[in-house]
């Protein structure tokens, strides 16, 4: 062996260190990194401020213009845009005024800020959140009450000037007491009353269907069917002077607004309209985030208003999750056992490994595909089937055979079994085959084997792969606008009501929701906002039930794997 | 002293031989073939194995013996492309005749593996996995089961607070005794040991050595060892496997101090191995 001390020198690298050791490779994996992060944290960010600005109560101002009119409102945003013929370049204020019907259906308005003589933000000003029209701004001016005098209508005011403030915020009160009230006998008796009518005419068109209208059976039963129908009519006229007594007293309780620059509107308006008050001018630092987050909170509690241009979305934040569970209990069991026979049982061969590669296909199928597949085969084909035999007697009127929330379920459940099957496989082959024959040694049969140490040992995986799908069904969308979304549903798919799950209900949908109110609003400007939030909302959901998957996964990890090699 | 000679029906005259010492035969192998595939991995095997002995089987990596073990309990059914010949008997059963129940016949002859491997479970559950496939679901027997079987590996006293604590977090040593009074919960009749320490220190080692050494008075153990101090230690019998045939079976004196090959004497003075 040669003496080291004799040996040449290695040659020195003739790019030097840092070429050899491949820095421009790392450098670009970092950067690359960092653009990636980048634009999660951009998109996250746009989303979650943009979502949060929609309920910050911004302050009214009050602009006087050089002409001498008066503009007031929220101020949205400044632009420098390019108009005329000339195009030259001006700045302007883009002001979200209310007020909607006053002022011939549009609640925005552009104004030129070098025709601005002077700003200013009056404490006295309230918005008004309304049922309808979107918000108001401006003050007080009377509160009234109508009552009706031989026969005329005639108003009498309660309260004005200081005191009027003071006797709104009592009616609204009241109004929503009447409201509560008027709700419940709405959902409740009255729901109950006329889906007994409906029940009815099914029968007696069952009847006409079924009996011929010269047999003596025909009269009788038609007899025992008017006379309940007629028993259900008189309940329900009863309940519906109730409703309509409440409504009545809802007109007679009315409230004059002043614009924000003075002039009164043009008639009172009821004051069940009204359904808060904010003196958001007066408000605090505190006062702002405490009203910020109530607006968050009614928008995520309440159903949607004025083709989903206002309220909340509640019924869209139900739809959604209840969609993703049931999604999952089926998706889950479908594609273990699956996995477990083309892993554990069958015969490894190119028949086997053209159900995987068919598998695998599968999630590059656009989403709409799926769609309407599930039109065809769930909605028409065994909901059609469904009709026929279960519910013949309510037909032509489908039941099932229409889109419904267990049809998009089984839709999606479809769409994501590939990431089930693809995930379980891969958990499956990780279970060590020293554990599987332990088992075996110990007299387990396959089946034992699987079952009391594969399934477990695979589970933490087997989660993976459901967390994966829950994430991408909850926020898939085009096969649902095909299977039963819809853009605003009366009734949500699990209540109260017996039998509580109502799997052939269209339901409502985040993601259906984005689209409806980005691109489907009468009002744009008005409901830009929204889509930001509902987003938001969205990804706070997805990223909700990830992590309670998540969770579940690491306790079972932890549970299974510590200290094998201790 | 005689060298192997090329082409060998090394299995004894006397068709099947009795073991050694005078025990009664357990297991008999006769004349057992076995190829992976295209490679013919055992040839021609043939030896018995005596009640309540240990039988050691040595032999340089690859020669088999560990292939000769869990061809016993048909362990090797899992793995495909594999055929095999002539035959194995438990207590004169056979146990590769076609429609044999090799589950049942598992239960009969319990394993241990050369890498401890507990179930991701508790102690109890691991130690009554056997009962519970049986569908053994009275709790008194499982606890019955639990208790023996523990004493029975020399592990009740460590673990009999936490019983119900995960069989992961005990040490290695401690892992594979567990691992041996799951083997022994279900009473079979043969205890297969697929070298059991050679993952462990040598503490550890010791105690398993201890232990095999008490259980023969209830099982017939078969030992796969690299180690020929321990199949010194522990066997009563011991083979000697080399690429694929079984070269010579005795005594494990005999074995060592007159070995009959010239392989044999290659192998246990260590010129080979």
């Amino acid at each position: 062996m040669a003496d080291a001390s004799k040996l040449p020198p290695l040659p020195p690298s003739p790019y030097g260190r840092f070429f050899r050791d491949g820095h421009p490779w790392i450098w670009t994996t970092r950067a690359v990194t960092a653009v990636l992060l980048l634009m999660v944290v951009g998109i996250v960010g746009i989303v979650v401020f943009n979502g949060l600005r929609t309920f910050w109560p911004r302050r009214l101002v009050r602009y006087e213009m050089k002409d001498g009119s008066v503009v007031v409102g929220e101020e949205i945003r400044r632009e420098v845009r390019r108009v005329g013929l000339d195009s030259r370049e001006q700045e302007e204020v883009f002001v979200r005024v209310g007020n909607r019907e006053k002022y011939g259906g549009n609640d925005f308005r552009w104004i030129v800020a070098a025709d601005v003589k002077s700003t200013s933000v009056p404490e006295d000003l309230l918005s008004f959140e309304r049922m309808e029209h979107g918000p108001a701004y401006g003050r007080v001016r009377q509160v009234l009450e109508a009552d009706v005098v031989d026969g005329r209508r005639v108003q009498k005011v309660v309260a004005e000037g200081k005191g009027a403030l003071a006797a709104l915020e009592r009616g609204i009160v009241e109004a929503a007491e009447r409201r509560a009230s008027r709700l419940e006998l709405q959902e409740g008796e009255i729901d109950t009353v006329s889906r007994a009518v409906d029940d009815v005419n099914d029968r007696r068109r069952w009847l006409a269907r079924t009996v011929e209208p010269d047999d003596p059976a025909f009269a009788v039963r038609k007899a025992e069917l008017d006379r309940e129908e007629a028993t259900l009519q008189e309940r329900q006229q009863g309940l519906l002077q109730k409703v309509g007594a409440v409504l009545k007293e809802d007109r007679r309780h009315l409230v004059l607004l002043e614009d924000g620059a003075g002039d009164p509107w043009p008639r009172p308006v009821a004051i069940s309209q009204v359904l808060r008050i904010d003196a958001v001018n007066e408000l605090s630092f505190v006062g702002r985030v405490g009203l910020c987050v109530a607006r968050f909170w009614r928008f995520l509690s309440q159903p949607p208003r004025e083709a989903n241009m206002d309220g909340g979305i509640w019924p869209a934040i139900y739809g959604t999750i209840l969609m993703t569970l049931i999604m999952t209990i089926f998706v889950v069991p479908f594609g273990v056992l699956a996995a477990l026979y083309l892993r554990e049982y069958a015969k490894q061969g190119w028949a086997i490994s053209a159900v995987r590669v068919a598998v695998n296909n599968l999630a590059g199928v656009p989403s709409i595909v799926f769609g309407v597949f599930g039109l065809g085969f769930f909605c028409y084909l065994v909901g059609g089937w469904v009709d026929r035999t279960f519910f013949e007697q309510r037909l032509p009127t489908p039941t099932f055979g229409g889109g419904g929330i267990l049809w998009a379920s089984l839709t999606l459940a479809l769409l994501t079994v590939p990431v089930v099957i693809v995930s379980t496989e891969e958990a499956l082959a990780a279970v060590p085959r020293s554990l599987r024959e332990a088992a075996i040694a110990c007299g387990a049969s396959k089946w034992q084997t699987i079952r009391r140490v594969v399934l477990p040992y695979a589970s933490p995986g087997i989660l993976t792969g459901t967390i994966l799908a829950m994430a991408r069904g909850a926020g898939e969308v085009a096969p649902l606008m095909l299977t039963g979304v819809i853009k605003l549903a009366e009734d949500l798919p699990l209540d109260g009501e017996a039998p509580f799950l109502h799997p052939e209900r269209k339901f409502m949908h985040l993601g259906f929701h984005i689209y409806d109110t980005g691109f489907q609003s009468p009002n744009v400007d008005a409901s830009t906002p929204l889509v930001y939030s509902t987003t938001l909302v969205l990804l706070g959901l997805v990223l909700l039930l990830n992590l309670g998957a998540i969770t579940l996964r690491n306790r079972l990890r932890k549970k299974f794997r510590t200290g094998v090699f201790g | 002293m005689t060298a192997l000679p090329d082409s060998l029906p090394s299995a004894p005259e006397v068709s099947p031989p009795r073991p050694p010492g005078g025990a009664a035969t357990v297991l008999e192998v006769d004349h057992f073939n076995l190829w992976y595939g295209p490679t013919h991995a055992l040839k021609d095997v043939s030896m018995t194995i005596g009640e309540r002995q240990v039988t050691a089987l040595i032999g340089p990596s690859g020669c088999g013996k560990s292939t000769l073990l869990r061809s016993l309990n048909r362990l090797n059914d899992l793995i495909d492309n594999l055929r095999t010949g002539g035959d194995v008997r438990l207590r004169g059963d056979s146990v590769y005749r076609r429609g044999v129940d090799v589950i049942s016949l598992r239960k009969r002859m319990s394993m241990v593996f050369q890498k401890q491997n507990p179930f991701p479970k508790s102690i109890y559950e691991n130690v009554v996995f056997g009962l519970r496939v049986d569908g053994e679901k009275r709790k008194a027997v499982l606890d019955e089961a639990v208790e023996r079987s523990l004493r029975g590996s020399a592990l009740w006293d460590e673990v009999k607070d936490r019983i119900h604590k995960s069989a992961l977090e005990l040490s290695g040593g401690q892992q594979q005794r567990l691992c041996i009074a799951r083997a022994i919960a279900t009473r079979p009749e043969v205890l297969l040991m697929d070298e059991p320490c050679s993952a462990l220190d040598p503490i550890a080692t010791s105690r398993i050595e201890d232990l095999i050494v008490d259980l023969k008075r209830e099982f017939t153990v078969v030992i796969v060892t690299h180690n020929m101090q321990q199949a010194a230690r522990v066997a009563d019998v011991t083979a000697f496997m080399y690429l694929g045939r079984l070269v010579e079976v005795g005594e494990t004196t005999q074995i060592f101090e007159r070995p009959r090959f010239s392989e044999t004497e290659a192998y246990i003075t260590g010129r080979y191995g």
